[in-house]
């Protein structure tokens, strides 16, 4: 039920949005989110609509910091 | 996105695996809250890179699980009141068993029930077609409510007067809190939910480490998240610095998504609901506005909250829901109830813990 797929942008047209993810096209409603949207950007998708957009920066970061660990091991 | 291949790393999850060895240093539960958690979990073998004595317990946070036996029969009883009423519901619901029978047997007696991946597509099917009453079982916790009731504003907007919900949305902290107040207790951290907490935020779980001592890391869904979390949970315990903590950064912000909540009460005000397994939690359920009664179908259908009827015989879902048994440990598990054949909604649900346990064979810790 709560499952959220993160999903690439690839069409944008007013409150719609169309996202691909493993050869697999959906719609959904940008409606629930503030964030401006462009094609490229991964939103999770839950029940139709975007609930948040994936932020990049931070899960680059989040794995470096992991990774740093691993090198302490 | 590369970057979320990350996430599933062999290398990263084993390396924090060992730390999680070192790190447990008396037996601990750790209460995995949502259903999403707990199929994840078992679909990548966590159990097995972790320490026998850290135990992992489901929580209450599968929708289909927790909704009341008395909601589900009202809603099935909602589709008998006439010819031309349409029973709309997320697919999860469709076997549940109620006194005899289910939303599935009902549509096989000819009833016109249909499943739908989106509160949306209950609308547009109203919009189509006029002539009939479009009842949408709205089920789900604060990631899922956010949706329905923009469905309810849209319908309101739209003028489309035949689409209808009955509100069984429910909110994750409450239940918690109830789980926390339990003198049996003994959960010494909660992985919390990760889409749950993208609307709500981390703020509305305070209690947990302010009033009751316990850990809280809301947490992503992938092995590494999971694994991560733990690791968290674990250092909060070791060190006495409890708090909540944000491991799913990449998607949970600490004020959540004020977008969402807005359009959430705009339509919804919080009430007292009734759960499965815990009966009446104070000021843990959704239900629709004055300002929106045109849509609310237990108005429109007259319908009374009675007492709950009874579970079904031997079942022990609300066991399992509130952390008290692991699904092997029901009488029913695996012999009476499967998921071809299942008893109660624990064994239904995709993200129930006794369909999880049985599907992916966690038959013992």
């Amino acid at each position: 039920m709560c499952l959220g797929i993160p999903m690439r942008v690839v069409d944008v047209s007013g409150e719609e949005v169309v996202l691909e993810q493993g050869g697999m096209r959906i719609r959904a409603r940008t409606d629930l989110i503030e964030d401006p949207i462009s094609v490229g950007d991964y939103l999770l998708v839950h029940a139709g609509f975007a609930i948040q957009k994936v932020d990049e920066g931070e899960a680059l970061e989040t794995l470096a910091m992991l990774e740093e660990m691993l090198g302490t091991l | 996105m590369m970057a979320l291949r990350g996430f599933r790393d062999p290398e990263l999850a084993s390396s924090i695996s060992k730390r999680i060895w070192d790190k447990v240093l008396r037996p601990i539960k750790i209460m995995e809250v949502c259903g999403t958690h707990t199929m994840s979990i078992a679909r990548f073998g966590i159990r097995d890179l972790l320490p026998p004595s850290l135990t992992l317990i489901s929580g209450p946070g599968c929708p289909v699980c927790v909704t009341s036996q008395g909601d589900i029969e009202a809603y099935i009883g909602i589709g008998s009141a006439s010819d031309n009423t349409v029973l709309v519901t997320f697919g999860d619901m469709m076997r549940v068993p109620a006194r005899g029978t289910s939303l599935q047997k009902e549509r096989a007696k000819g009833k016109d029930i249909r499943v739908v991946y989106s509160p949306m597509e209950a609308l547009e099917m109203a919009e189509r077609e006029p002539e009939k009453r479009f009842v949408f079982m709205g089920i789900g916790f604060e990631t899922t409510a956010p949706a329905v009731a923009f469905s309810i504003m849209e319908a309101k907007r739209r003028g489309i007067g035949n689409y209808m919900v009955y509100s069984s949305h429910k909110l994750v902290p409450p239940a918690l809190l109830a789980i926390l107040s339990s003198p049996d207790l003994s959960i010494d951290g909660f992985i919390l939910p990760g889409h749950v907490s993208t609307i709500i935020g981390s703020d509305p779980y305070g209690f947990i480490p302010e009033e009751y001592g316990r850990a809280a890391v809301i947490a992503g869904f992938e092995p590494v998240d999971i694994l991560m979390s733990i690791e968290m949970i674990l250092d909060q315990i070791n060190s006495g610095d409890r708090k909540v903590e944000i491991q799913y950064k990449r998607v949970v912000r600490p004020d959540g998504n004020r977008k969402a909540r807005e359009i959430m009460y705009e339509v919804f005000e919080v009430g007292d609901a009734s759960w499965r397994g815990f009966g009446v939690i104070p000021r843990s359920g959704l239900f629709i506005k004055e300002s929106y009664s045109d849509f609310d179908a237990s108005k429109a259908f007259a319908l009374s909250r009675t007492e709950d009827p009874p579970e079904p015989k031997g079942c022990s879902c609300g066991d399992v829901l509130r952390g008290l048994i692991l699904p092997y440990e029901c009488k029913l598990f695996g012999k009476a109830c499967k998921p071809e054949s299942p008893v109660g909604p624990c064994m239904v649900s995709s993200e129930g813990s006794c369909a999880a346990y049985y599907k992916y064979r966690v038959w013992r810790e």
